[in-house]
């Protein structure tokens, strides 16, 4: 068989073939939406026109059975459209009421979590971790795997004041939505990383190895023609690591993961903010992680205890303070939570008001 | 038959509620070589607690220089199959909208070439086919590109644009945030295939302030629906809200950033000179509430995570565009940012970073964009600033 034809520069195909047709007579008409069930929400058009949306989970990483499957699923239900969302749940697109309650009766029946719409726990944007990353410092579908075991009433019933973002980020690097979220894990390096003096010469650019320092701890060693960290200032961010694979990092005793907690993307009552650190070291457990999940579950409860409607994690943070979400919590402050890299001065206190 | 590794560790991640990835590995694990030595090595991570991966070498599809990320086994005496595990990004539809018929095309060509794993989606919104060897990436191109699939991004180069659901599914959206990220990608195909900038770029495109796609914190141009109207009030809809148990005046007139609602249990009034369009009114009471007016988009630069000098938000560089097709001010508003960015970027510094490096005002001079109050929280609070040679006395 004749191998098919390449073409190259065509991008991806145009969305309007991949739309079903009730969105394409309403696109840009929609009126309002209401959320029907935790797994359910119908999208109202000017025209009169509905469409409902079927959400359910997926892990991010799928086979190509389950892809299957769900393709199978929406040709039964919803005349083959399916869409994904930004946090990795599959959402079944319904334009016939009749289909949504033989729909939702047999993703249950074949073991699909219907659920995070509204005021809960969606799932858990996150990374590759040990399933492909280089340089992950913990796993991330493990965690959350672990994190939404737990969790998952927050996904499929239970209420929460606002929604409550989570990310997992299996290095600094970060490719997960870690730095906004409402509660969120990275993971991290503790110790200098080793110079392996042999390979420097082959496999890295002394330049841009020393500029992928934020600290400035990386020199040039000429007489072994490699490089020498000067251990005082490295903060085992792992950048130079990302370009230059002789100076390795990982180590399976001291690595682990930091929680912070408080941010958000959207501007809706307070500006978009960034999460702030408020567990500094956990070690890696594996395959559960059940210190990692105990944290975050206190982090939960006490904001749920707390917050008032609507308010997001970091809107009650900001409104109690963070000393008070220190003592409610009983999470301990250490040397870790104060900055002391490129906007420390930003965070000190400044007034002589606080709580006790 | 792939061969079969006891996995006692990872098999207590398939115990509990929610959907596990475990089963997912297991059920490629049974249908090819790779997926089986992938989960092999991966039970190995969770034993030895450390990464068993490689950095990526250069590896790709002919003409491209990007689209395929290199990874390979630091153990590949051990899990041969995954001695090569290279990610292949296919461009991913606007808002991720796909139709059964693509989604299984997609399954027979992954199983016939790659590992059978895969994400929807990768963080930056490829799709993203999980492990397959060097010699299979050109057949895999051929089937996907012949069908009229193309790779995403990946290295220096701009990468997959994504967008949140706009107005296919959403009555929030101003503006039309498929199509414009599917004519930045159209338009752009040359800096998205050929890395040739200082580092990575990427667009996200969100219909509104709720920013579903979390354009502000994780884009370097960051394009955000908005309007310059009045928000029409259907004060019939807000009585009913309140009947349905909403208490207005905490949880909407009380909750609004700029204070500028009020209510007396019969009228919702809104000062809209005084608005912000934070969005929290409009979502909390979407059937009485409906932004009216010009529509359009505020354009922020910047947004990544910590590396470098530490993660930064986007900020505003034009508080107000309209975006109609072909969005030629805005692209070209775009090729001058590049334009500049690849006159001074350093290596590996993003476009964020060279305008805290350089200062906005070189930036703003360079793209044609005056400077407004809009752009800034506040004025600066020191002494020290520039003068040109025309602004003196001679």
């Amino acid at each position: 068989m004749a191998a098919p034809q390449r073409r190259t520069d065509i991008g991806p195909p145009h969305y309007k073939d991949f739309l079903p047709p009730v969105i394409q007579k309403n696109y840009g008409s929609w009126k309002y939406h209401e959320i029907i069930n935790p797994g359910v929400m119908v999208h109202v058009a000017d025209s009169g026109d509905k469409i409902w949306t079927v959400r359910v989970a997926s892990p991010r990483l799928l086979s190509t059975d389950t892809i299957r499957d769900m393709a199978d699923i929406a040709e039964k239900y919803c005349g083959g459209y399916i869409r994904f969302t930004t946090r990795n749940n599959a959402e079944f697109l319904v334009s016939d009421e009749k289909n949504i309650e033989p729909l939702q009766k047999e993703l249950k029946q074949k073991g699909y979590l219907a659920g995070g719409i509204g005021p809960r726990i969606s799932n858990i944007v996150h990374t590759q971790g040990w399933v492909h990353c280089h340089s992950a410092a913990t796993d991330a579908s493990g965690l959350v795997k672990a994190i939404m075991d737990d969790l998952a009433d927050y996904f499929t019933t239970k209420e929460l004041p606002n929604k409550v973002r989570l990310a997992v980020a299996c290095c600094t690097n970060m490719c997960g939505a870690v730095h906004c979220s409402d509660i969120a894990l990275v993971g991290i390096h503790r110790k200098v990383p080793r110079v392996d003096h042999g390979n420097i010469k082959n496999m890295c650019e002394v330049p841009s190895t020393i500029a992928a320092c934020p600290t400035g701890a990386i020199s040039p060693d000429p007489a072994k023609k490699s490089l020498k960290i000067n251990d005082d200032k490295c903060m085992y961010c792992g950048n130079c690591y990302s370009v230059c694979p002789a100076l390795p990092i990982s180590d399976p005793v001291n690595d682990g993961v930091a929680i912070v907690v408080g941010g958000k993307v959207g501007s809706l009552r307070s500006f978009p903010k960034f999460s702030k650190l408020t567990v500094p070291y956990i070690p890696n457990n594996p395959p559960r992680w059940p210190e990692v999940t105990s944290v975050i579950k206190k982090i939960l409860d006490t904001y749920i205890a707390g917050a008032k409607k609507h308010e997001r994690v970091g809107e009650w943070v900001e409104r109690i303070g963070w000393e008070k979400f220190f003592s409610l919590t009983g999470l301990p402050f250490t040397f870790q939570h104060i900055d002391d890299f490129t906007i420390a001065r930003e965070t000190f206190r400044t007034a002589a008001t606080f709580k006790w | 038959m792939p061969k079969k590794y006891d996995t006692p560790l990872l098999d207590e991640l398939e115990k509990g509620p929610f959907p596990s990835f475990v089963t997912e590995m297991k059920k490629a694990a049974a249908k090819t070589d790779m997926a089986a030595d992938a989960l092999g090595q991966l039970e190995r991570c969770f034993r030895d607690k450390k990464t068993h991966w490689k950095h990526g070498g250069i590896v790709g599809v002919r003409g491209y220089g990007g689209g395929v990320i290199g990874r390979y086994s630091d153990i590949p005496e051990d899990f041969p199959n995954v001695a090569h595990f290279h990610t292949v990004r296919i461009n991913s539809t606007s808002a991720f909208f796909y139709t059964s018929k693509f989604l299984k095309e997609m399954c027979d060509i992954w199983d016939k070439h790659g590992s059978g794993l895969t994400n929807l989606h990768g963080s930056t919104g490829d799709l993203v086919l999980l492990g397959t060897k060097t010699d299979q990436l050109e057949q895999i191109f051929a089937e996907f590109s012949s069908r009229g699939w193309d790779l995403g991004g990946s290295g220096s180069a701009m990468r997959t644009p994504s967008c949140c659901v706009g107005p296919a599914r959403c009555e929030w959206a101003n503006i039309d945030t498929l199509d414009i990220n599917y004519s930045i990608t159209q338009e752009f195909q040359d800096e998205m295939h050929r890395p040739a900038f200082p580092y990575k770029f990427k667009f996200k495109t969100v219909g509104c302030a709720v920013d579903c796609n979390a354009s502000i914190a994780r884009a370097d141009c960051s394009i955000i629906g908005t309007w310059k109207g009045n928000i029409a009030i259907d004060q019939a809809e807000v009585a009913n809200y309140e009947k349905k148990g909403m208490n207005i005046s905490e949880e909407i007139v009380g909750m609004c950033p700029s204070k500028c609602m009020s209510y007396d249990g019969k009228q919702l009034k809104i000062d809209d000179a005084n608005c912000v369009r934070c969005m929290h009114c409009i979502a909390k009471m979407t059937k009485a509430l409906k932004p009216t007016g010009e529509k359009g988009a505020t354009i922020l630069i910047g947004s990544k995570a910590p590396f470098v000098i530490g993660a930064t938000l986007s900020w505003v560089i034009v508080p107000f565009i309209k975006m109609e097709p072909p969005y030629d001010e805005f692209k070209d508003l775009i090729r001058k940012m590049w334009e500049w960015w690849d006159e001074h970027g350093k290596n590996r510094e993003r476009i964020g970073e060279l305008i805290i490096r350089r200062g906005m005002r070189e930036f703003l001079e360079y793209i044609g964009v005056e400077p407004v109050p809009q752009q800034v929280k506040e004025p600066r609070r020191d002494p020290f600033y520039f003068w040109t040679e025309a602004d003196l006395q001679k």
